[in-house]
């Protein structure tokens, strides 16, 4: 049983090290256009727009987009990693080394989520050096923190998967941070709080799960949450289960690997 | 390999295999096949036979629809891990990450197969020399030659030690000088460290040359499954190529033979098998064809699958 596990703990570094390798390999087009893009971000809105307005929910506004900006990086990372990774896998058709090698598919799952994690924690690493150039970094809550960026990119990563499962093409695995996630990343209180929002839209926007990211995050390190810590828990914890159980689901069917 | 001291059964069982794809096509039915330990074994078709969804199967790169299949034993469903530890792939198409460094590739297919990289490097070390890709090894994969990439799909399949290598048309595009350097290799691998030898080709002259026993597959179904020597005995008829000293211009024709010319020098001749060779020069000479020498066409087996697929 010992052999067991440890010959599947070889496996999941193996697969973590080479996705840790390739997004390493290729950092120019991985870790270098999120630190270009957040830079212009804090540019544009942090300085000069961020100036006129103020405040927001009591502090600076620079400040107050700071802990979104860093999570909106670490969620499209971790998702993009893993969908690109996987499917890429998928085209090359190397995803082959894989089904005929002796792996549970929950060790393939795994190494493939916590390549996103790793990426999607060093975007957000190298997003908070960018933002030291532009405020003070504060952590309020290190274990809320950690855990809640934690969580996330878990929970994006695991989509990623899933996404990169159904792609047929390199087109599919651009539909969905296009069309979901960058419109949720921006109605998910990345620049404003819901406070500012109409009553009716208050409750839609409850229904972004990102919000819970974003404002857990905020907490970590201003100490300031539009949203419930528990909620914010309980709602991502959810997710990630309900995402594992489809992500394990479609591996143990072949969906898209195995006809 | 302690799972294997006491077995002595085949190396690979295949009992009423079935696959229907998502879109209604019937790729085989109810196929049957062992492959005794220590084989080396051609399953050889026609495009779209089957062969790859039977082999597709074995390796878990296919789902099958209905079947057993067992490897040394050890169902491919049930005891998965322990029967895929025994299995080494060569697929057809080149399946590896193309960026990758030749070394890397073969490194990390072993820590797949639970191999630490220290282990791995030494593994991989003795594959690559074997393969005369020791030399390549810090080159991305994508700067290597077609028959490079296809030796390295072979370094990569065996670094974890199989007992039994599948491989899918393993010389396809390989020039002849490196498709025989492969051969020995295989035939190598084959008699001296026992691995068991599953191959698909269609070059039919690999399949006689180095293998004992062969399956023909066609329309999903197997329709021959016998020793090489005993398929080539079925075969009634050879064809002989004829050189002659001197070109005819008025070529002569025989009563009891039918030739077929191929220029004013040369021609070909069917003949029964078993036909002396001396009863064939009596007959020339009596028809005052002097012959330069004589040898048999191609590929005996090519004549046989043929027959064979087109029933």
């Amino acid at each position: 049983m010992l052999a067991f596990i440890q010959m599947h703990h070889v496996a999941f570094n193996t697969i973590l090290m080479k996705e840790i390798r390739r997004f390493m390999r290729i950092w120019q087009q991985t870790l270098l256009p999120p630190a270009i893009t957040m830079t212009l971000y804090f540019i544009i809105f942090g300085s000069l727009i961020g100036s006129r307005i103020g405040e927001m929910s009591g502090i600076s506004y620079m400040s107050f987009i700071m802990p979104g900006l860093i999570m909106m990086s670490v969620i499209n990372n971790a998702y993009s990693n893993v969908s690109s990774s996987f499917f890429s896998n998928k085209f090359q058709r190397s995803v082959e080394e894989l089904l005929v090698a002796p792996l549970p598919n929950s060790v393939i799952l795994g190494g493939f989520v916590f390549g996103g994690v790793a990426r999607g924690l060093m975007t957000g690493i190298i997003v908070t050096g960018v933002a030291l150039f532009f405020t003070d970094v504060t952590v309020y809550n290190f274990w809320v923190l950690s855990s809640v960026v934690f969580l996330s990119s878990i929970l994006f990563s695991l989509a990623g998967f899933i996404n990169a499962l159904y792609a047929n093409k390199f087109d599919d695995i651009s539909i969905v941070p296009t069309f979901l996630l960058t419109p949720l990343s921006y109605l998910g209180g990345v620049f404003f709080s819901t406070d500012l929002l109409p009553g009716q839209w208050q409750l839609v926007s409850q229904l972004n799960p990102i919000l819970y990211m974003v404002n857990g995050f905020r907490y970590g390190m201003l100490g300031v949450s539009d949203v419930n810590l528990v909620t914010c828990y309980t709602i991502l914890i959810s997710i990630i289960f309900i995402l594992f159980y489809i992500a394990m689901r479609l591996l143990n069917r072949g969906k898209g690997i195995r006809p | 390999m302690s799972l294997l001291e006491n077995y002595s059964g085949p190396a690979l069982s295949i009992s009423g295999l079935g696959k229907v794809y998502d879109n209604g096509f019937v790729a085989l039915k109810d196929i049957n096949l062992q492959v005794d330990q220590g084989d080396f074994f051609a399953l050889l078709g026609p495009n779209g036979a089957g062969k790859s969804t039977t082999l597709g199967i074995v390796s878990g790169l296919v789902n099958k629809t209905q079947g057993n299949v067992s490897l040394f034993g050890l169902d491919i469903d049930g005891d998965v891990y322990a029967a895929k530890r025994l299995l080494g792939v060569v697929p057809q198409e080149f399946n590896f990450n193309q960026f990758e460094k030749v070394q890397d590739i073969v490194i990390t297919q072993a820590g797949y197969y639970g191999i630490k990289v220290k282990e791995a490097r030494v593994r991989s070390e003795k594959y690559l020399k074997a393969l005369g890709l020791w030399d390549k090894r810090d080159v991305p994969s994508r700067m290597l030659s077609g028959g490079m990439k296809r030796r390295l799909m072979i370094a990569r399949a065996l670094v974890h030690g199989p007992q039994i290598l599948i491989l899918d048309e393993p010389t396809a595009g390989v020039d002849i000088e490196l498709r025989q350097s492969m051969w020995r290799y295989l035939k190598q691998l084959n008699e001296e460290e026992g691995v068991t030898i599953i191959l698909t080709t269609h070059y039919l002259e690999e399949a006689e040359s180095l293998c004992k026993n062969i399956a023909i597959i066609n329309h999903g179904v197997i329709v021959k499954n016998t020793s090489t020597r005993e398929l080539l005995q079925e075969l009634h008829k050879q064809t002989l190529v004829v050189d002659l000293i001197q070109p005819y211009a008025k070529r002569p024709k025989l009563e009891s033979l039918q030739l077929n010319w191929l220029d004013d020098s040369c021609f070909e001749v069917d003949v029964n098998k078993g036909t002396a060779i001396n009863e064939l020069f009596n007959v020339f000479n009596q028809a005052n064809i002097s012959v330069n020498s004589i040898r048999p066409k191609a590929n005996r087996l090519e004549t046989l699958f043929v027959d064979l697929v087109r029933k």
